[in-house]
């Protein structure tokens, strides 16, 4: 699904990303853990391609395609969603609109026909209540206002709306409580198939009591210094990152 | 020849056309005194520092229109054609009576020709007209050929169940023409109003127009006057307004500046009573190599009062903007609520806005806010579309009616909200399939 070597990318002034390398295969969860400031949104952000940060050098290939070059809607309508860690507020644009819209230019990207609106709607609703999305949420305008929480929410109902090839989801548990991190984890687990894959980036290990990772990584300064199975996760909960930190300085 | 001596030389054949005896005709007399000594405003007058009309004084305008013809269908698209309203319809300054629809049952919506020279509207004249304006340059040149426009007058507690629609057409009868049209409205005691005024250039050849609206909302009086201003680029409009209110009114103003080569709009409130509310708000969109200069004035003359302004600007090539938001808070003013807010977006680096907020307070007990931000388009905000799918262009376009939204949200006829969004997508060349 999507392989990533030996990236480095940043800033103009500096590297974040030192060289990642990771492989995620269709029907996968990868979680991906580590310290604040390690590099776990940028490393989303730029498998999205988001043109503020300059990948010089590595390679990344999403379904045997490379990535280089093509914009973030180029990357979206081949199947790439990101759940951004801090959603933005678009006043005046209504999260129906604006799914709409979203929708009907993948489809168009991909040559298909707009989906006719009395479908578009009923596929709204039934997305919004597999989230448990109240339907006066839905013509409110797109995360304006929105708490942490429903913020999250809308991101995973949009994920849903998608039905992504590969979704990586940034911090998706911060600012949730634990019901509604259930009926969100529990929302994403209903989109797992073998076709697509499910990057989860988190600080803590009780999103991942929901969604079960396959692997988990742990990213420090910019590099992924650790790969495991679910019980590195554990293991982390218990140690925190300190021992990983000192292993990377020796 | 240049133009300034051209249209004193042309007053007196345009003495031939009206009544010489009557109290506005010597009011007109004074005024082309004025323009004569002052002449047309220059960059060197501080209000008109960003904006020279020195191009337009090279043009040989005709100054007296002749008509051209239109059918209804040419131009049906610019009217608000979807709903019912009342149409007062100009074609080179002419009224044209097939295209208009007013009345005089219960309120009079109809020509300013009409209620300069007939005797039932004496008093009205006599009290309101020319007792709004300032002592300016441009205002005294339209009162000295003040004779055609829209005359609106709503009595106590009445209202029109229809928006009023001010049409102004130009056809390319002459080679390039200068209009000059002259609007009263007066809304008494508890009556009410929606405006949409436009002005509309249809042909290649240059067009100049210098308009003077007053406007008077007496006690407890609701106006809503709606500017759309989406002319050619052949076209240049100054717009003087004036408006006079009295206590417990609420006057808004939506200036939609979206095109024409040069735009000058002198908004001018005067609050001479208690509780008032006045509303400027203004979305202007600008490409290429257009002008717009706001200049609006909110004068607070006595206390309790409230005013709001919110002006958002995007300007694209080599367009440019000016915001000056001029407030005065006179002594007895007390609590006073002044708001200003002037928001810009630059899309090109070509392009440039100056906007100054201009305060005089003279009351102690008074709150007043105003910001201005010149910025560009939100990069996270543009990301976060593009990463589901929107590509840039439209994700820009859902960005801008995002930025200029709080100023759509205040237009209370949906009809013209959805012109607008029309208007606004079309300039940003996208297609987004619903209505903001
Ligand atoms: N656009 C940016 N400009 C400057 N610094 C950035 C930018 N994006 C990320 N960084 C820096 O890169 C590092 C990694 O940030 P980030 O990817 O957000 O970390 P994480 O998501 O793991 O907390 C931080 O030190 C952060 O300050
Ligand atoms: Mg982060």
């Amino acid at each position: 699904m999507l392989k990533v070597s030996n990236l480095v990318a940043g800033i103009e002034e500096s590297t974040i990303l030192n060289g990642i390398d990771l492989e995620v295969n269709a029907g996968e969860v990868h979680a991906i853990m580590g310290p604040n400031g390690s590099g776990k949104s940028t490393l989303a952000s730029v498998i999205a391609g988001k043109e503020e940060y300059e990948v010089t050098s590595g390679k990344m290939e999403l379904l045997g395609e490379d990535l280089e070059g093509l914009s973030p809607e180029e990357r979206a309508h081949m199947g790439v969603f990101l759940s951004f860690q801090y959603p933005v507020e678009i006043p005046g644009v209504t999260v129906t609109n604006f799914m709409r819209t979203a929708l009907n230019e993948t489809r168009k990207a991909r040559g298909l026909e707009e989906m006719p609106a009395n479908e578009m709607l009923k596929l709204i609703r039934e997305k919004a209540e597999l989230l448990e999305i109240d339907r006066k949420f839905l013509s409110r305008s797109l995360n304006e206002g929105f708490s942490g929480g429903e913020k999250k929410r809308n991101e995973i109902f949009q994920m849903a709306m998608m039905e992504p090839k590969l979704a990586i989801l940034d911090e998706t548990d911060s600012g949730l409580d634990i019901d509604a991190l259930r009926i969100v984890a529990e929302g994403v687990n209903k989109l797992r198939s073998k076709d697509n894959a499910i990057i989860v980036i988190t600080h803590y290990q009780r999103l991942l009591d929901y969604i079960v990772p396959d692997y988990v990584h742990v990213l420090h300064q910019g590099k992924i210094v650790k790969s495991g199975t679910k019980e590195l996760a554990l293991e982390l909960e218990d140690k925190g990152y300190d021992w990983l930190k000192q292993k990377t300085t020796v | 020849m240049d133009l300034k001596e051209k249209i004193v030389s042309s007053f007196l054949a345009f003495e031939d056309s009206v009544d010489l005896d009557s109290s506005v005709h010597e009011l007109r007399s004074e005024a082309i005194k004025k323009f004569e000594d002052h002449g047309f405003p220059t960059k060197k007058e501080e209000a008109w520092k960003y904006t020279s009309l020195n191009a337009l004084q090279k043009v040989d305008f005709s100054l007296f229109p002749k008509e051209g013809a239109l059918d209804y269908k040419e131009v049906k698209s610019y009217f608000l054609h979807e709903i019912d309203s009342y149409k007062i319809v100009f074609i080179d300054g002419v009224y044209s009576s097939y295209l208009s629809e007013t009345t005089h049952e219960g309120m009079d919506i109809c020509l300013m020709s009409a209620a300069l020279t007939k005797p039932t509207y004496k008093a009205v004249i006599d009290n309101y007209f020319n007792k709004a304006v300032k002592d300016d340059s441009m205002t005294h040149l339209n009162t000295a050929f003040s004779k055609e426009g829209a005359y609106i007058y709503i009595p106590k507690g009445k209202a029109p169940h229809k928006p009023i629609q001010i049409m102004h057409f130009s056809t390319g009868s002459e080679a390039a023409q200068m209009l000059q049209p002259r609007n009263l409205i007066v809304l008494e005691e508890g009556a009410e109003a929606q405006i949409i005024e436009r002005h509309q250039n249809l042909t290649k050849n240059e067009v100049f127009t210098n308009v003077v609206t007053e406007i008077f909302v007496a006690e407890r009086a609701n106006l809503d006057y709606y500017k759309v201003q989406n002319d050619r680029d052949n076209a240049s409009l100054v717009d003087n307004t004036y408006i006079d209110q009295k206590s417990n009114s609420v006057a808004s103003v939506h200036t939609f500046s979206f095109g024409g080569k040069l735009v000058r709009n002198n908004l001018n409130f005067y609050q001479d009573g208690s509780r008032i509310d006045s509303v400027l708000k203004g979305i202007t969109l600008l490409g290429e190599k257009q002008h717009v200069d706001h200049y609006t004035l909110v004068h607070h003359a006595q206390p309790n009062c409230e005013s709001h302004q919110d002006y958002k600007g995007i300007y694209a090539d080599h367009s440019t903007g000016v915001f000056n938001g001029k407030i005065i808070v006179d002594q007895i003013a007390q609590k006073t609520n002044a708001f200003q807010q002037n928001n810009n977006i630059l899309i090109s680096d070509k392009a440039t806005v100056n906007t100054k907020p201009q305060l005089e307070i003279f009351a102690d007990d008074v709150r007043c806010s105003h910001g201005c931000t010149i910025g560009q388009l939100d990069e996270d905000a543009l990301f976060y579309l593009q990463s589901r799918g929107v590509p840039k262009k439209e994700a820009t376009a859902l960005l801008m009616y995002a930025f200029a939204n709080n100023v759509l949200e205040s237009v209370r006829l949906d009809a013209l909200k959805n012109r607008i969004n029309g208007i606004i997508a079309d300039k940003l060349g996208v297609e987004l399939g619903f209505d903001v």
